[in-house]
């Protein structure tokens, strides 16, 4: 796919650099020359937008981290000093805030896409579990962000999830200390989660390069599910067509993120969060970042501390061990008549789950949760697998160009 | 030098696994402070005792101090509440320990206040066991500290204390 550069600089210094280190060569083989799908629809500019967030995240952070104090006495009034005394601060701080809500929003989008359409099939599967990665990378950096302002909610939610360490049979208790550099959450903790909340993005913005990397070796899927099989019939360079339609597609985003920067900026968050930490109390009702919520629903589900934890990660670990759980050859919902209802039926479980994790744990909630998360297991570990085996799947195109000249693919999948 | 793929060892072999075991020693030498260093430090570790007053706590009442950054609950319980937690049947707990076994003098229970199930502190004189009610997740714990209902998995840890005088305990 991305063979040898056929780059040749047009300057004469352009030509002396190039031949000591090809690194514009680089740039334009993977952003330039790149040949890319011509059937791309908007779902696959996220990966575009997931980019412009890592950086807009990282640009917020590092100036925030230039006001703000990560000790237990003043951490709470330093976040208080970017809002109201730090030039500008106010915006800085709910651009970084909202920020994180945005990057999971286009996450999710990113990888429901990658589930309707198949990204994760042969030979995606690194591609994908690359992906993953990054996505628990993603949460560890949420969760200890998300510490750092050291309000009830951060307080509560640090020692919630570091506890989930102490149900590990035998070293639980002595790897959860070792967490903590202490005996419950406490400055040693805030520290470390600040240097370490400093450092993750920039081990998400290195996996992110391998991730571009085996996409750029195995090519971008599409909506037909089909690889390029001829460059000039199948493709489109990468500048101008997707480099525009990935530019347009992070405009509109633009325009959503900032709605909740400017508009509604605490929509998102926690009022619990607004009052500083109390060791001593716990609030009434410990909710995460919405973005958690499905995950933690599933953790509230489970009658036993270890399952909880359990069947928590496990969840991510269906999305690591789907390539091979799914068995159907046929990579796109758009010719998979059944999954295609299983796949909306996974996300409305999903959707399901997060609202449930969000309600106090009684009564109904609790019996809703469970079912949802029997589902949530059942879809990858029971429907995948012998979907792929009962399925008819409708006729899928010989090339991307077929899919494309014959229009619509219902009167396809009739002919 | 085709002739190097002998069966013998030869000393450039010798240097290779000498070098190779010296440099595993090393590294984990060398680890260790780093994974160490997370570890409490001596500060922490010398917080690790606290001293109450209990004789101004009244029947029935609970009062909560810190110790090492975590609510220690100390609760007078009144005769009702002894006698509940005295005649529960073992049989009937999660984690059986009788009451006898985690109390010095019946009035007096002292209990760390941190769920064992994910560290919320549960709230006193709540729940379905008129002991604490932990709202995070909806564990019971009954009026000896002792798991009774949800997915907490052990009873309230009891943490080393001593009566210094009738009035007065030491905790840590």
């Amino acid at each position: 796919m991305s063979g040898p550069s056929t780059y040749v600089p047009k300057s004469a210094i352009g030509r002396w650099f190039e031949s000591r280190l090809p690194v514009m060569g680089l740039v334009h083989s993977s952003f330039v020359a790149y040949p890319t799908p011509k059937n791309l629809n908007y779902w696959w500019t996220f990966g575009a937008i997931l980019s412009f967030m890592l950086v807009a995240q990282i640009v917020t952070g590092v100036v925030l981290a230039m006001h703000y104090t990560p000790h237990t006495t003043m951490a709470f009034n330093s976040v208080e000093h970017i809002m109201r005394d730090v030039n500008w601060g106010w915006m800085l701080r709910y651009l970084h805030a909202n920020g994180a809500s945005m990057f999971f929003l286009a996450v999710y989008i990113h990888i429901a896409r990658g589930l309707y359409y198949g990204s994760y099939k042969a030979p995606r599967e690194i591609l994908w579990i690359l992906g993953v990665i990054i996505f628990l990378l993603m949460m560890a950096t949420a969760f200890m962000g998300y510490v750092l302002p050291w309000g009830q909610m951060s307080f509560w939610g640090a020692t919630v999830i570091t506890n989930l360490f102490s149900a590990i049979p035998l070293v639980g208790d002595a790897i959860t200390t070792w967490l903590w550099g202490g005996y419950s959450v406490d400055n040693p903790t805030l520290n470390r989660f600040f240097s370490l909340h400093y450092l993750l993005p920039f081990m998400i913005a290195a996996v992110v390069g391998l991730h571009v990397w085996a996409l750029h070796v195995v090519g971008q899927n599409n909506p037909a599910g089909v690889d390029i099989k001829d460059v000039e019939k199948d493709s489109v360079p990468f500048t101008p067509h997707a480099t525009l339609k990935d530019a347009t597609g992070i405009a509109a985003f633009v325009i959503l993120y900032a709605w909740f920067v400017f508009f509604i900026p605490n929509f998102l968050g926690d009022s619990d969060n607004y009052i500083m930490a109390n060791p001593l109390q716990t609030p009434p009702h410990i909710v995460p970042e919405w973005y958690f919520l499905p995950f933690y629903a599933i953790l509230r589900a489970i009658p036993s501390k270890l399952g909880g934890v359990i069947f928590m990660f496990g969840a991510i670990v269906m999305l690591v061990l789907l390539p091979w759980l799914d068995t159907s050859k046929v990579r796109s919902a758009v010719y998979r008549p059944v999954y295609k209802i299983l796949f909306w039926v996974f996300i409305a479980c999903v959707i399901g789950l997060g609202y449930l994790g969000s309600q106090p744990p009684e009564g109904g909630a609790v019996l809703a949760a469970r079912i949802l998360t029997a589902y949530y297991f059942a879809h990858f570990l029971v429907i995948l697998p012998l979907l792929g085996l009962f399925e008819t799947p409708r006729p899928v195109p010989a090339s991307i160009a077929e899919s494309v000249l014959k229009g619509d693919t219902t009167e396809l999948g009739k002919a | 030098m085709a002739t190097t793929s002998t069966a013998d060892p030869t000393r450039r072999d010798m240097l290779y696994i000498a070098t190779g075991a010296a440099s595993a020693v090393a590294i984990g030498a060398v680890a260790w402070p780093f994974i160490s260093q997370m570890n409490p430090d001596a500060s922490t570790l010398a917080l690790s005792s606290t001293e109450l007053d209990i004789s101004a706590i009244p029947e029935g009442q609970i009062v909560t101090i810190k110790w090492r950054g975590k609510p220690v609950f100390v609760r007078h319980r009144t005769k009702k509440e002894i006698k509940e937690a005295e005649d529960v049947p073992l049989a009937q707990l999660p984690d059986p320990q009788t009451d006898q076994a985690r109390v010095k003098k019946p009035e007096w229970l002292v209990v760390v206040g941190v769920c064992t199930h994910l560290g919320c502190i549960p709230l006193g004189h709540q729940g379905p066991f008129d002991g604490w009610f932990c709202p995070c997740h909806g564990s019971a714990y009954d009026t000896s500290g002792r798991i009774r209902q949800g997915p907490a998995p052990r009873n309230l840890e009891v943490p080393d204390y001593a009566f210094l005088t009738d009035t007065k305990i030491k905790i840590g």
